[in-house]
């Protein structure tokens, strides 16, 4: 198949991006989408230009590395798939296709359509972790965790830190990221004693970092490529109102 | 030269203990002192991180992601083993220790094996207590899994996620740590040197990825935890920026490399779909408990599977091995499957045969698969856009994780002082074919629990902080990085380098693959040298070196490939036997198993380099086998 693409291409953060249009030809719709934009690139190699630059790592949806914008929104077209996933046979011959960086004020592009997303460790950094240090720690099974707990646990810890659900929120908050994190380890015995100063600093984190406030759009949860619900903000929600009133 | 492991004399279970004894430590208040670098955040490269930051040493952590919650161990998918005995089925940490000394077909080291099968129960303690949400049963007790052939249920998982979960909790570990200011995190940054001083390691020249710029690094001691190099194939289950550049550059510098032939290719990954497909995605072996693997009985027949009647249906596995029929051990399914491809009867005529899922839906229901492999028929239609109840999903072999690895002794300091290699980028635990669930076990003993006693050890014996950035050799490997640059981006040829990436991948796979000879191995060693020749003539990279520049990133560890191709095929071919997945056609069994010949290759290989376009010289390291018995690697 032959498509048209628009591709975001800025050289750098402080430079002015514009779309430029690529032609990509003799695409195989076995090929993913990442593997499409491989051949556009090493034809534009060849051809002595410059090929277009985009983060991928894992190509099978868990290393969360990849993070373009396809047609509008993150991740493309298909639920619960991340780019490096996407196949081309869910477009047509034809189609013209938009690709753009994922867009908000926390992730500063820094080349075509790599961004900035550091600032998703640095929330991490201010507390999303349980404080033990290495060694001298119980034995494995002497804390007891239901199963549910322990599901629901899994179910939030599946977050891969690809940012979708930043770029996709109208405000660009990382609620969702944050929340699943929060969620993650509030199901769990471990760490409790430190839960309400976690929850705060991972919280005061991301407004420092230039993350907006989420306002219920529920976009994050249709971006997102392992299907990590809005229930857990309402679970941030709450895990913070109850550390604000027990300060 | 003979090689000497230093491994501890006295009984088995006491090596240990007995070394940590002899260990020297340093007070908590001169460890701030001392500065180690760390280059690679995967599970060994974090938890290391995190374990040293804890200690209170000066830590410099390099990767090339731009988060280590990237690393490639992310992937990783079926779970851990560890010798808790907890379902009460008679696991010790001896019977974990014999399982995987023979699963490494008897080419590791007893001491270093037993160790990591006693560090595996700290491990899931210690996991547990970060918050890994490991499978729980409804009384709230850890849940258990057999995996990969062995007789108890050892292995602990995170549904099919494993992997992230466990460095995840590594991750975390680590931004506590980043956070009190122990660990200093360099992000998006590549291992381009090593750089010795007076013989010891002391820092490493890395390359900026986003601003291109070079610089040196330097520390008391440095770490390498780079990973694996199965990407040398092209397509692999590796990361695309999985590669060797940081362990070869070692290699060059003066730290020998320990069997680099030894890799593992599994049986179940999707085969690739044409030419210009990227990476091959793995599928779970547990699949073979029902599906049935079948090929085509007519050579180059291209029907529909469904078209194909019962008669016209070979299934192959269960014809050669009706013992183990479509569980047959991971190395001999793979052969065959390859064997099978490359006789013209794959499916579709093409790479890779069905594994059918027809009688088990018949017998069980299509309900009863679903619940046992739904998210694994997900991930496949995903990825082929086939629906696996409907028509059988297609497999075929794939490299996934290499065995070989820098040299290093128990420990795990490297053939240079001050240079410690850890997790896959060592070679040290796993032998000749490593079994599930147990590299994920490596990575975290190596960096939460071996790396911060052996290391004090050699600090003890250094004065921290006498090597400054100033040094001539800072200086010189900063003008050598930049001039190889250089040199890369002055060919301006007319290949890309992913071209030459596929073939060298395809000379590999073809000789230096799953089966090997010495007429193919000898081939190979004529293939890869013009090959490289004509990389240095014909490459052409565009753009510049001081910028975000991923074909110069790429150009570069492919030239690396380019030159640890030949050295993989050099070992593989000295190994005059067969080993777990090293399988020489001249050494087999008459029923298609590895010969080993412990008479002349009870050894490790460990090769020393001489130069790009010179031979390398070998060294042995004897392995002595004093509590197990060298047996025949038989699962009959």
């Amino acid at each position: 198949m032959n498509l048209t693409l628009f591709v975001w291409r800025q050289k750098g953060p402080d430079e002015q991006g514009r779309l430029e249009r690529h032609e990509a030809k003799n695409i195989s719709p076995e090929m993913s989408f990442l593997e499409m934009l491989d051949a556009v690139n090493e034809n534009l190699v060849k051809n002595g230009k410059e090929p277009i630059a985009f983060d991928h790592d894992c190509r099978e949806g868990i290393c969360g590395s990849c993070s373009q914008v396809i047609n509008g929104v993150p991740h493309g077209p298909k639920e619960k798939t991340t780019v490096c996933q996407l196949h081309m046979r869910h477009f047509k011959d034809g189609d013209a296709i938009y690709i753009e960086p994922l867009r908000a004020k926390a992730f500063p592009v820094i080349k075509d359509l790599i961004v900035d997303r550091g600032a998703l460790d640095r929330i991490i950094q201010s507390g999303g972790y349980i404080s033990v240090h290495t060694g001298g720690v119980p034995d494995a099974n002497a804390v007891l965790i239901p199963k549910e707990a322990a599901e629901a646990a899994m179910d939030a810890a599946e977050c891969i830190g690809c940012g979708a659900c930043v770029a996709a929120c109208p405000n660009g908050s990382a609620m969702l990221f944050t929340a699943a994190k929060v969620t993650h380890l509030a199901m769990l015995p471990q760490g409790r004693i430190e839960s309400a100063r976690r929850v705060c600093m991972m919280t005061e984190s991301m407004l420092n970092e230039g993350f907006g406030n989420c306002s219920n759009h529920y976009e994050c949860q249709a971006a997102c490529p392992k299907g990590i619900k809005v229930q857990f903000i309402a679970k941030l929600n709450r895990e913070f109102l109850k550390a604000v009133f027990k300060n | 030269m003979i090689l000497d492991g230093k491994c501890p004399s006295g009984p088995l279970a006491e090596k240990w203990d007995r070394r940590r004894h002899e260990l020297k430590l340093i007070s908590p208040a001169n460890r701030r002192g001392y500065k180690i670098i760390i280059a690679g955040m995967g599970l060994a490269g974090a938890s290391a991180a995190a374990a040293l930051g804890e200690l209170g040493y000066n830590v410099e952590a390099f990767c090339l992601q731009d988060s280590p919650r990237r690393g490639h161990s992310i992937a990783a998918q079926g779970g851990i083993n560890a010798a808790k005995n907890y379902p009460n089925d008679g696991d010790s940490i001896l019977r974990l220790f014999y399982d995987t000394i023979k699963g490494g077909d008897f080419r590791a080291r007893e001491a270093n094996v037993y160790r990591l099968a006693m560090l595996s129960n700290n491990i899931i303690d210690q996991c547990v207590a970060q918050g890994v949400p490991f499978a729980r049963d409804y009384a709230g007790y850890l849940e258990n899994r057999s995996f990969g052939g062995a007789q108890v249920s050892r292995t602990f998982y995170a549904r099919g996620q494993t992997g992230q979960q466990l460095l995840l909790g590594a991750y975390g570990a680590l931004s506590l740590q980043i956070k009190a200011r122990t660990v200093t995190l360099h992000p998006r940054k590549e291992m381009l040197d090593l750089v010795v001083i007076d013989g010891k390691a002391k820092g490493i020249t890395v390359r900026d990825m986003v601003t291109g710029e070079i610089k040196c690094f330097e520390a008391d001691a440095v770490c390498i935890c780079t990973g694996g190099y199965s990407n040398i194939f092209y397509l692999s289950t590796n990361a695309m920026s999985s590669n060797v550049t940081a362990a070869y550059r070692a290699f060059k510098k003066g730290a020998f490399f320990a069997n680099p032939c030894f890799m593992q290719i599994h049986p179940t990954c999707i085969p690739a779909s044409g030419d210009r497909q990227s990476k091959l995605t793995l599928m779970s072996e547990s699949l073979r408990n029902d599906g049935r693997i079948w090929a085509p009985k007519n050579k180059g027949d291209r029907r529909a599977p469904h078209e194909i009647p019962e008669h016209e249906r070979d299934y192959f596995l269960e014809r050669m091995y009706p013992a183990y029929g479509n569980l047959a051990p991971r190395d001999i399914a793979s052969r065959t499957v390859k064997e099978i491809c490359d006789n013209g009867f794959g499916a579709g005529g093409g790479r890779g045969v069905y594994l059918d899922f027809a009688d088990a839906i018949k017998r069980s229901g299509r309900d009863k698969i679903r619940e046992r492999y739904g998210n694994l028929f997900e991930m496949y239609e995903k990825i082929t856009g086939e629906n696996a109840y409907n028509q059988p999903m297609r497999i075929y072999p794939a490299p996934h994780y290499t065995m070989g690895g820098l040299w290093v002794d128990y420990n795990l300091q490297s053939s240079i002082p001050g240079l410690f290699v850890l997790g896959e980028a060592n070679f040290s635990d796993h032998g000749a074919n490593r079994l599930g669930a147990s590299a994920l076990m490596q990575g975290l003993a190596d960096g939460y629990f071996i790396i911060p006693y052996t290391i004090s050890d050699y600090l003890a014996e250094t004065a921290p902080g006498k090597v400054n950035a100033e040094h001539s050799e800072f200086k010189k490997s900063r003008d050598d990085a930049e001039s190889y640059i250089k040199k890369l981006l002055s060919v301006k040829g007319r290949k890309t380098a992913s071209e030459f990436h596929r073939e060298l991948g395809r000379i590999l796979w073809d000789n230096v693959g799953m089966v090997r000879s010495e007429e193919g191995l000898k081939k190979a060693l004529q293939l890869i040298p013009p090959l490289r020749a004509e990389f240095r003539q014909n490459v052409k990279i565009t753009g510049s070196g001081s910028e975000l520049n991923q074909e110069l990133e790429r150009a570069g560890r492919i030239a690396d490939f380019l030159e640890f191709g030949e050295l993989m095929a050099r070992d593989a071919l000295h190994r005059r036997e067969s080993c777990g997945a090293h399988f020489r056609i001249e050494h087999q069994t008459q029923d298609g198993g590895a010969r080993r010949n412990d008479e002349n290759f009870c050894y490790t290989a460990a090769w020393e380099f001489k130069g790009v376009d010179r031979e390398p010289e070998l060294h042995k390291e004897p392995l002595k086998f004093e509590n197990v018995e060298l047996a025949a690697r038989s699962y009959k």
